[in-house]
């Protein structure tokens, strides 16, 4: 079993209004960075490389970091550079990127440089993983949506044939065009880093994840579509001559875990009290339907089941469900998303899992046991939390619940992408 | 609103091995009408005011309504090479006058550039496709597809008298499946071609710049640089409409054609 652990970054500028359960709304791309403070900026950058050193020190396998642009729910906007900091700073832990925004690099090259770069710097702890991104990534580096997947699936092809293929070779392509690729610096592992993809919803994705052999992670979907979307994955392996098995399915989900249930229940509530977080359900602020249905950016037809959760649904095109929502509010595109999904009603389906460790383990083996993954991602330390409950929570998690976890994993078979080769089936060599 | 096909003629050409459909009506000189961005929404009044004294052909541009999508296409200069041969295999070759409105506009624009002595007359009905000195062309990806169509109004309320106050589910299927093909065409830069005025300096062909007085979707100062660059152009302000002159105040807009066409 892989265990990561992820936060998403969230600029918290506790005087702003924006932070807190009565905060102000928060609109896509709605805000100006003339309200954003540099002050601020550097002291949680320094904290967030700080808690991702003590999650290693604690056990964990893998530090997750993602990418988001011109919005304060993520300030990893160039994870490439806090990740090439943490391959000087940490020793042990793999450097797990969920993911760079492929589609919307005009010069891919440079990302297979950065990347390589990082890989070398870590001495080979470099998990790469790309996403097509949300529209917000598409208008914030104006990225031409109808062509998104072509330019994911292309720049895909790209970096890996410059990571694994000795130049200088001539790429003449739909979306890049180059006349010398030839990257002095090639990354330590060999061929390349294994590659994850993360994502939500789009049924495209797994398909093509599925065919090229790579670890799906799913982002804190409810449990029912989850295993859809795995199910939808092992048919497709299926179809593709292989039986996929829990080292390709990974999974991320929000625990935190304190001193006490009365602690973590503060804590707890903090995930949906940051600034809003279209991601984090309960909080998710105002959702510009347009914005996350740019034109062509999702097929129509391809659409998962967690569409009809809301979180998932403001993570990709709204059109069916703004049908459905059209009777009730026919005068305004936007919803008010705090209305779904409470603290409470999320405790209720492991969409929050937050308690002392001896509450908080049984419920991650509920998880475990309906979804099977072998690569789990625990989220934490995100919304309001402050550096106190993100560091009380790391050393819960290093004392207790990461040993019991493992040994859940073995219990349950449950092996993880670095057990087995996800390409091949065979097992790794031990360490 | 008309949107019955049944006392039109449906005609069909295929061009680059595509089905390119077009609704025709009406006798005399021939016009060609190009649509917006947001695609045909089938036969409209101004059509019927137009074809009282002309042959109307309203063409679903390729990749819109009932045309199939070049999916290879990246311009709408693309567009316009294609409409070149679809208008010719339809047979309007003589007597040919063309109307491009909003997007179509754009289009009708470069095809005039690239068909120098082809066409009798060009009318840009709220054209976009050159840079304004000042302002922006509306930018659809900031807009719920619906108001984005509403902005084509000089208000709610004329919204509303064309199609009520929620649109049909139809049209929004129609709009939303358009702006795709739109967003094929035209990204960087939104809306415009930087080399369209340089190119348009040759065209002679007589041309009217229409625009409603309260466009808000593509300003005046787009008509401004055309009429600028074009050596014979007319522009003339139709009082009180938005972007989609046709729709909320299409005799005016017949008129102005009409009265324009006569006058060659």
């Amino acid at each position: 079993m892989f265990i990561g652990y992820f936060t998403e970054r969230p600029y918290q500028d506790f005087e702003s209004g924006w932070v807190g359960a009565t905060g102000r709304e928060i609109e896509d791309l709605g805000m100006t960075n003339g309200d954003y403070d540099p002050r601020i900026g550097a002291e949680l950058y320094n904290r967030y490389l700080d808690e991702k050193v003590y999650a290693e020190e604690m056990g964990f396998d893998g530090l997750m970091l993602n990418e988001h642009h011109s919005t304060p729910f993520c300030m990893g906007g160039v994870m490439n550079v806090e990740a090439a900091i943490l391959a000087r700073i940490t020793k042990r832990a793999k450097i797990v990127l969920l993911g760079n925004v492929l589609p919307i690099w005009e010069d891919p090259l440079w990302l297979a440089e950065e990347l390589a770069e990082i890989d070398m710097i870590s001495r080979g702890r470099l998990v790469t993983g790309w996403v097509r991104g949300t529209g917000r990534e598409s208008v914030a580096h104006n990225s031409q949506a109808p062509f998104n997947w072509e330019r994911f699936q292309e720049a895909h092809d790209f970096v890996v044939k410059a990571w694994s293929t000795p130049g200088p070779f001539r790429w003449e392509g739909e979306h890049y065009q180059y006349r010398y690729v030839n990257p002095w610096a090639r990354p330590y592992q060999d061929p390349h880093p294994q590659i994850w993809i993360p994502g939500v919803m789009s049924r495209n994705t797994v398909k093509w994840c599925a065919e090229h052999r790579y670890p799906y992670v799913m982002l804190a979907t409810e449990i029912e579509p989850t295993k859809q979307s795995f199910n939808y994955y092992d048919e497709v392996a299926r179809e593709n001559g292989y039986e996929a098995s829990t080292e390709h399915h990974g999974y991320l989900f929000k625990v935190h875990v304190d001193e006490t249930e009365e602690l973590a229940e503060e804590a707890g509530r903090k995930y949906i009290s940051g600034p809003a977080n279209p991601f984090l359900e309960g909080n998710q602020g105002t959702v510009r339907s347009n914005l996350q249905n740019l034109p062509g950016l999702t097929s129509r037809t391809a659409l998962l089941p967690t569409v009809t959760t809301f979180a998932a649904a403001a993570r990709g095109r709204q059109a069916e469900r703004d049908a459905a929502l059209a009777e009730k509010d026919a005068e305004t595109d936007k919803q008010d998303a705090d209305a779904f999904g409470t603290y409470e009603e999320q405790v209720n389906k492991y969409s929050i899992i937050t308690g002392t460790p001896k509450t908080v383990i049984p419920k991650i083996r509920h998880v475990l046991e309906e979804l099977r993954p072998g690569n789990i991602f625990f989220w934490d330390g995100d919304g309001a939390m402050n550096h106190d409950d993100a560091m009380r929570s790391l050393r819960l998690f290093g004392e207790e619940v990461i040993p019991a976890v493992r040994e859940m994993g073995k219990e349950l078979d449950l092996k993880g992408a670095f057990e087995v080769n996800t390409g091949s089936g065979a097992a790794f060599p031990g360490d | 609103m008309t949107t019955e096909t049944e006392t039109h003629t449906q005609i069909a050409v295929e061009v680059a091995g595509l089905k390119v459909n077009a609704l025709q009506d009406g006798s005399g000189p021939n016009i060609v009408v190009l649509h917006h961005s947001t695609g045909s929404p089938g036969w409209i009044p101004f059509y019927d005011l137009l074809a009282q004294n002309h042959t109307v052909t309203a063409i679903d541009m390729p990749g819109y309504g009932q045309s199939e999508r070049p999916t290879w296409a990246r311009h709408p200069r693309d567009i316009a090479m294609l409409l070149h041969s679809a208008v010719h295999k339809m047979g309007i070759d003589n007597d040919a006058h063309m109307v491009g409105m909003g997007f179509g506009g754009w289009v009708a624009a470069e095809l005039a550039a690239m068909h120098l002595h082809g066409l009798d007359s060009l009318v840009l009905v709220g054209a976009a496709g050159v840079q304004p000195e000042e302002g922006e062309i509306a930018d659809v990806i900031f807009y719920e597809f619906e108001e984005y169509v509403k902005l084509g109004f000089s208000s709610d309320e004329a919204y509303a008298e064309v199609f009520g106050d929620e649109a049909a589910p139809e049209l929004k299927e129609l709009w939303d499946f358009s702006r795709e093909m739109t967003a094929r065409l035209t990204w960087k830069p939104w809306m415009f071609n930087r080399q369209l005025p340089h190119l348009i300096g040759e065209v002679e062909t007589p041309t009217l710049l229409l625009w409603g007085e309260n466009d808000r979707v593509t300003p005046i100062g787009v008509a401004e640089v055309y009429d600028a660059s074009l050596p014979n152009s007319t522009l003339q302000v139709i009082e009180g409409a938005g972007h989609l002159v046709e729709l909320e105040n299409p005799q005016a807009a017949a008129d102005a054609i009409s009265s324009f066409i006569s006058g060659l």
